[in-house]
């Protein structure tokens, strides 16, 4: 069973649900952390120096071999992404933009001379840590790299289906986020009572609704703000999956890195719940798909 | 010149969008930029009043003609973006992970696949009452939110230039990857907003080190400063470090969920300990641009 955590809006906590999630069902979990960009769900583990397996994550990019290339110009014209540009002339060079790339292979493909081999470009890292019964992997981008859907592919490629699978997705509506909830049997949505919450919540709904995933809403922060995120979720016909007060308590647990399971161990079984309530779910739909 | 200030965070959430919009309140002149495409908010607040929509297309499509397909799987086979798939009605082409690459059209020896422009969204110019806001709208799902960002830029610039505005104050979002470096290449300054969170904490450091990879000059504003004063510290501590200036402190105070509510900008909503913050990182951030 794979569950995927998203939001519209950053910082309305699905890092929190990720990791308290797996942390409540504590055997048999696999946390993938696919916000590769800005991966936070080890800080509740604080894996300790030489814990984590770490193994560098390529993408190919080519690189040219100048004695064999005529400037003839096919790869340049076929670059989508204008990474390539061929000078011809007295000034006759080719030069590669790296960070334009984005790895499909079509130069070497289309230039005839062979001239053109694909080489790993190393994009981040992917750090696996075991800790009792639950797994993390996840992925942490380089520096000024600039795509997180390769990185992300990566990570999900460690996904065991056997175990119950929690991916923590990237915010926001595009590529990553559907890289990282595509697959998913269901999607929780989380989101904030407060209108820019509400409005990224119903940005996410679509990218949901089109990819077909079912999906239900935790409301993080419930108390501050106003009531439009209920008064949504129940005219569209969303479940509510769970209600996680404002507290000082909780921000507070949370900026020391400290999971509230561990903190308030009555979270536990609401947490506990909410998953049991979502695998009902999803087995109902797929008894509804075999007939 | 122009000026370009980006406000971005690493972390979502922080406060970024509350900070730009008061700051839409207090600057003079200036062109205001929400370049968070992906999760725009900026809207919510200041409530622009569209003049000019003009379609955005970003990267192709593949799309794929099934009469004259063969079903040899060539595409497939080149395909790197797991766009194309067997499936039980023949090779299907999934439109939401195609790059638009045109790898899988140089393959197929029947023509059967072509490279088409789709529109990924709308770019916005708008009339507000702080002052002209350029903004966006991304198709659902659609990529090249970067290109779209650089999109809502030029129209920055170009707004700019019409109206000799001195400023563009740009909203960015949150992480490091693509619309992140679309929106900080070529500003003078990023403030990066961060809170005493562990998260926060992290997540600062990955995006200064981003801005001082492509040479940008950085401030930090620490949110919520007191919701944990020991992290607070501790980000003050690295900023020392670092040679960043820390241009502001906000407290935490549900007074600016309250003005989100009413939907404007706090600096206008309340008089209180965040607008005097607000204000006076302003004020620091103008003396420094």
């Amino acid at each position: 069973m794979i569950i995927s955590v998203a939001s519209g809006k950053g910082g309305t906590g699905k890092t929190t649900v990720a990791v308290n999630l797996a942390l409540s069902l504590s055997t048999g979990v696999q946390l993938l952390d696919c916000d590769v960009e800005e991966p936070n769900a080890y800080i509740f583990f604080n894996p300790g120096e030489g814990e984590e397996e770490v193994e560098p994550v390529h993408r190919l990019i080519p690189e040219v071999d100048e004695e064999h290339c005529d400037y003839c110009g096919k790869c340049a014209s076929a670059c989508e992404y204008n990474a390539i540009v061929v000078l011809s002339g007295q000034m006759r060079r080719v030069m590669l933009f790296p960070e334009l790339c984005n790895g499909c292979g079509l130069c070497s493909m289309v230039c005839p001379r062979d001239a053109i081999r694909e080489v790993p470009h190393e994009i981040g890292v992917i750090k696996r840590y075991r800790s009792d019964g639950i797994e993390l992997v996840y992925g942490v981008l380089k520096i000024g790299e600039v795509r997180a859907t390769p990185l992300i592919d990566r990570v999900k490629e460690e996904l065991r289906p056997e175990k119950t699978v929690i991916i923590d997705s990237p915010p926001g509506t595009s590529c990553p986020v559907i890289a990282a909830v595509q697959g998913s049997d269901y999607c929780i949505l989380v989101t904030e009572p407060t209108p820019f919450g509400l409005y990224d919540l119903k940005l996410a709904v679509e990218v949901l609704r089109a990819l077909k995933i079912p999906f239900g809403v935790v409301i993080n922060k419930a108390g501050v703000g106003d009531l439009e995120v209920y008064k949504y979720s129940d005219a569209e016909g969303i479940p509510i999956l769970l209600e996680i007060p404002y507290s000082e308590a909780i921000a507070r647990y949370y900026s020391e890195g400290m999971p509230v399971v561990e903190a308030m161990p009555e979270w536990k079984e609401r947490f506990v719940d909410m998953i049991e309530g979502i695998k009902k779910k999803v087995k109902e739909k797929d008894k509804v798909k075999d007939k | 010149m122009v000026k370009q200030l980006t406000v971005v965070s690493g972390k979502g959430g922080t406060g970024k969008t509350t900070i730009v919009a008061s700051f839409a309140a207090l600057a003079a002149n200036k062109v205001i930029a929400d370049c968070d495409v992906d999760a725009p908010d900026l809207h919510l607040l200041l409530h622009p009043e569209v003049i000019k929509r003009s379609e955005f297309r970003g990267a192709k499509v593949a799309e794929m003609d099934k009469a004259k397909c063969i079903e040899c799987g060539n595409c497939a086979s080149v395909c790197r973006f797991h766009a194309i798939s067997d499936t039980p009605s023949g090779f299907a082409l999934n439109p939401a992970r195609c790059e638009g690459c045109g790898a899988c059209v140089f393959v197929c020896e029947q023509e059967a696949i072509r490279l088409r422009e789709r529109i990924s969204g709308y770019t916005l110019v708008s009339r507000t009452r702080y002052g002209p806001m350029v903004h966006a709208q991304l198709s659902i799902g659609e990529e090249a939110s970067g290109k779209l960002v650089t999109a809502v830029r030029t129209n920055a610039r170009r707004v700019a230039e019409d109206e000799h505005c001195e400023l563009v104050l740009i909203d960015g979002s949150p992480g490091i990857g693509c619309p992140v470096i679309a929106s900080l290449t070529g500003v003078e300054l990023a403030l990066v907003v961060t809170e005493p969170t562990m998260s926060g904490l992290h997540d600062l450091v990955r995006i200064i080190n981003v801005a001082r990879h492509f040479g940008i000059r950085s401030m930090v504003c620490i949110n919520k400063y007191d919701l944990n004063e020991t992290n607070s510290r501790k980000i003050a501590d690295f900023c020392h470090q670092q040679g960043i200036p820390v241009a502001g402190k906000v407290p935490y105070d549900s007074i600016v969920t309250e003005a989100m509510v009413e939907g404007v900008p706090v600096v206008e909503y309340s008089d209180g300990a965040v607008s005097d913050a607000i204000r006076a990182m302003w004020s620091y951030i103008k003396a420094s641009l």
